[in-house]
């Protein structure tokens, strides 16, 4: 660790991590609002979680243990990157362990195993303004916020219902956060909105390319959008995991030939494993023999 | 009509530096009755429409409105959280331009809808139903309530607007050339749906045009202006008949007759 | 209301600003009077201020000096300086009008265009398309007609439209202008007969014909209108 030396703590300077603790001090005190930040550069592309580095990188400590995910997988490039990226630019301890991890940012999930008080989680933000596609003027979806103007948002929904029949957002699910802002919870899927909902650890949002820090503190009511007659609710799945045979956590599909044969398995690679070293098992990991069959039986 | 205005126009003067916008223009609008603000372009009828409309702060004067609860406000006395809120309840604004009023991106059902939202109706099934009501009644037929705007003509737009704005039952409108940019067949439908529903709901109106047609056809009064200055009021028909400003005289001769 | 409308020292005259401010004289010191259950004609050449009168009575036309006096609502109104709102209020309770056209509104419907203002006046939409049918059936209008707006109507048949949408309401007062001017010999007796049963429900007319017929069939008393002139240059 002979480049520590050359890098600051966290990588940024003091007065930039104070500027970004003071922006999520204000985002904590209001929950849901949105905070603007002075975004550095970072050593990374936008879109690639230039945000949540910042978030984590002002609040991280040398006590701190780090997880990182990116689509709940510890093992990804983008979660693979960042967690070098702090290893050597703090030398804290890193993780794939959710119950272990002080810090966890996150791309696009949360992590299935309930988080605990004490834990942080930090996600990357691609567009943090819920009204941006649907009123383009940064000038009037500030005024709306400030208003408390949200009819605009359900006209997202009733567009889906009417297309769809149903609410079809599915990610970047709309909430509204202790009764009054309405919140983008970055492009998780809808599944994971729940999860947001008086959770005892802290959740920091950061958005790198937009400046923007918004957060929820522990415990505050997170509350999804929706019609009285079209009720919000959570994606389910038809077949358990196929390696771990979780039913009720999210999960991905995975590609297994190029013959249209796939496999559904845990997102969250994490907890995916524990089940599986728990003793747990999907119908592809046991027997090839019987995963073959089931898999035929997939092609048709 | 009640016996009481809704609105109270006092002295407003809209100066852009040394530029006249509107100068000292008092009037009170009823219940129910419909103020034609004529005059050519620059003539300062927008200005003043943007006034009492709240989108623009007049330089002196006031505008006072009669709320639901019978109490008059001045209308920049208020927060601007009532205002908006005013705005998209108790008043409609037709633009000229309907995609200055329309989500053109959203479908015609949720444009008619996104007032109703926006007031806390949170039925799916309630929005919907009241959106195809206000297609009908605006005569666009029930299959395109899924249509983008953009799919429509732009008679079929100015419609969709007026819907949009009659949803929540407003006791005033706004209008800016409603019938500008229309085709002269198109446009005598509009108008005369427009006069349907205005009389039917019993709306208080100021309709801005430049088209003294437009005003005889929709108005019961008529004020006209001239360098930012009303010149002219009265009853429509009188002033149209017996013109008596100068400058009423010459709008008045200038109608092309057919 | 015996006398429900009083003319007083009424003078007219335009005053052409795009040709240097001339004035033309119309009329001056108009005065009379008229009791319900009378019908007054309007006498005089073309060009004397006949249809000016009518137009000032039913304030279309701005009164120079002098006083149009109608009771409204307990009170005595001048027309001639009434406000618009108190002039649409007159208009709608008091005062109606036959013109000699019908300004069509497109797309609404001959029976609806009789019955409107009686629905402005708040009277049931299926009572007053009852009592507009019955007035239609009199003055002769086919009933396949009735459906259609009148645009495309004949003079004739839009002239009937006009005088049953003027005459569907009670107003105490009456303003007459020319309502047979396009109308045959039947329906002419029609309007002559319908003239005659406005008067027995004691409503004061005014009016302007030039069927010397009609005149002499409804006239109760003939206001020459020449008296009214103004001496030549007595204006400028």
């Amino acid at each position: 660790m002979t480049e520590l030396a050359t890098y600051n703590f966290a990588y940024l300077d003091e007065q930039t991590k104070r500027m970004i603790r003071r922006a999520i001090l204000k985002a904590i005190a209001i929950p849901g609002y949105q905070v603007p930040f002075a975004s550095r550069e970072m050593p990374m592309p936008y879109g690639w979680g230039t945000g949540g580095v910042q978030v984590t990188a002002a609040i991280i400590g040398p006590n701190d243990t780090l997880k990182v995910i990116d689509q709940g997988a510890d093992d990804t490039t983008n979660a693979v990157s960042i967690r070098a990226f702090f290893q050597k630019v703090s030398s804290v301890r890193v993780t794939t362990k959710t119950t272990e991890a002080t810090i966890i940012q996150t791309r696009h999930r949360i992590p299935e195993t309930a988080l605990q008080t004490g834990q942080t989680l930090v996600y990357q933000v691609p567009i943090p303004e819920p009204l941006r596609f649907l009123e383009p003027r940064e000038t009037e979806t500030r005024k709306m916020h400030a208003l408390e103007e949200y009819g605009l948002m359900h006209v997202k929904l009733y567009e889906d219902i009417a297309r769809h029949g149903h609410i079809a957002t599915t990610y970047a699910y709309p909430v509204k956060v202790e009764g009054r802002y309405v919140m983008d919870p970055s492009p998780t899927p809808k599944f994971d909105n729940p999860k947001m909902h008086r959770s005892p650890a802290l959740q920091l949002f950061g958005a790198g390319r937009e400046k923007r820090i918004y957060a929820i503190p522990p415990y505050t009511e997170v509350v999804s959008l929706d019609f009285e007659d079209h009720p919000f609710e959570i994606q389910t799945f038809s077949e358990p995991c196929a390696l771990c045979g979780a039913r009720g956590s999210y999960l991905d599909e995975v590609i297994l030939d190029d013959k249209g044969g796939s496999m559904f398995v845990c997102s969250d690679t994490d907890f995916c494993e524990d089940r599986q070293s728990e003793g747990h098992q999907g119908h592809l990991s046991a027997n090839p023999a019987q995963a073959d069959t089931h898999a035929a039986g997939v092609e048709k | 009509m009640s016996d009481m205005p809704l609105l109270r126009v006092n002295a407003v003067s809209k100066f852009y530096g040394s530029r006249i916008g509107c100068q000292n223009v008092s009037f009170e609008l009823w219940p129910g009755e419909v103020l034609a603000v004529v005059g050519e372009s620059g003539s300062g009828k927008t200005t003043l429409l943007d006034c009492l409309a709240t989108r623009l702060a007049p330089s002196t004067g006031s505008v006072e409105y009669r709320m639901r609860d019978g109490q008059f406000r001045d209308l920049y006395r208020m927060s601007e959280a009532e205002r908006r809120f005013l705005m998209r309840t108790d008043w409609g604004f037709v633009h000229q331009n309907p995609a200055d009023g329309l989500r053109m991106t959203v479908s015609a059902g949720a444009n008619v809808g996104e007032r109703l939202m926006a007031v806390g109706d949170r039925h799916y099934g309630n929005i919907r139903a009241a959106a195809a009501d206000w297609l009908g009644r605006v005569e666009i037929a029930a299959d395109r309530i899924d249509d983008q705007p953009r799919a429509f003509s732009g008679g079929m737009r100015q419609r969709l607007q007026i819907a949009r704005n009659l949803v929540t039952n407003p006791r005033l409108v706004f209008m800016d050339e409603p019938t500008g940019g229309l085709d002269v067949s198109v446009q005598a439908r509009l108008l005369d749906l427009l006069r349907g529903l205005v009389s039917d709901l019993g709306l208080a109106a100021i309709v801005v045009t430049h088209d003294l047609a437009v005003a005889r056809l929709l108005s019961h009064r008529m004020m006209v202006m001239k360098d930012g200055r009303i010149v002219e009021t009265g009853l429509t028909d009188r002033v149209l008949d017996d013109p008596q400003a100068p400058y009423t005289q010459l709008l008045v001769s200038s109608i092309l007759q057919v | 209301m015996p006398t429900p409308l009083v003319v007083s020292d009424v003078a007219k005259s335009f005053t052409m600003h795009l040709r240097d401010g001339v004035r033309l004289p119309v009329v001056a010191n108009v005065s009379f009077s008229i009791k319900s259950g009378e019908c007054a004609v309007l006498g005089g050449p073309s060009g004397a201020g006949k249809s000016s009168i009518l137009k000032m009575v039913y304030g279309n036309y701005a009164v120079d000096n002098g006083q149009i006096i109608v009771p409204y609502r307990d009170k005595l109104i001048d027309v001639a300086g009434a406000d618009p709102r108190t002039m649409i209020g007159i208009r709608r309770d008091m005062i109606g009008y036959v013109s000699q056209f019908l300004r069509t509104v497109p797309r609404v419907s001959a029976l609806d265009v009789v019955a409107e203002p009686l629905v402005a006046r708040g009277v049931d939409r299926t009572d007053a398309r009852h009592k507009a049918a019955a007035l239609l059936t009199e003055l002769n209008l086919p009933e396949r007609l009735w459906s259609l707006p009148p645009a495309t109507f004949s003079g004739g048949e839009q002239q009937r439209v006009n005088i049953a949408r003027g005459f569907i309401t009670d107003h105490p007062i009456l303003l007459l202008d020319e309502p047979t001017a396009s109308l045959d010999l039947q329906n002419r007796d029609v309007v002559v007969s319908m003239i005659q049963r406005k008067k027995d429900e004691g409503i004061a007319m005014l009016g302007i014909f030039h069927d010397q017929d009609v005149r002499e069939a409804v006239a109760d008393r003939i206001i020459d209108v020449t008296a009214f002139a103004v001496p030549n240059g007595a204006a400028a």
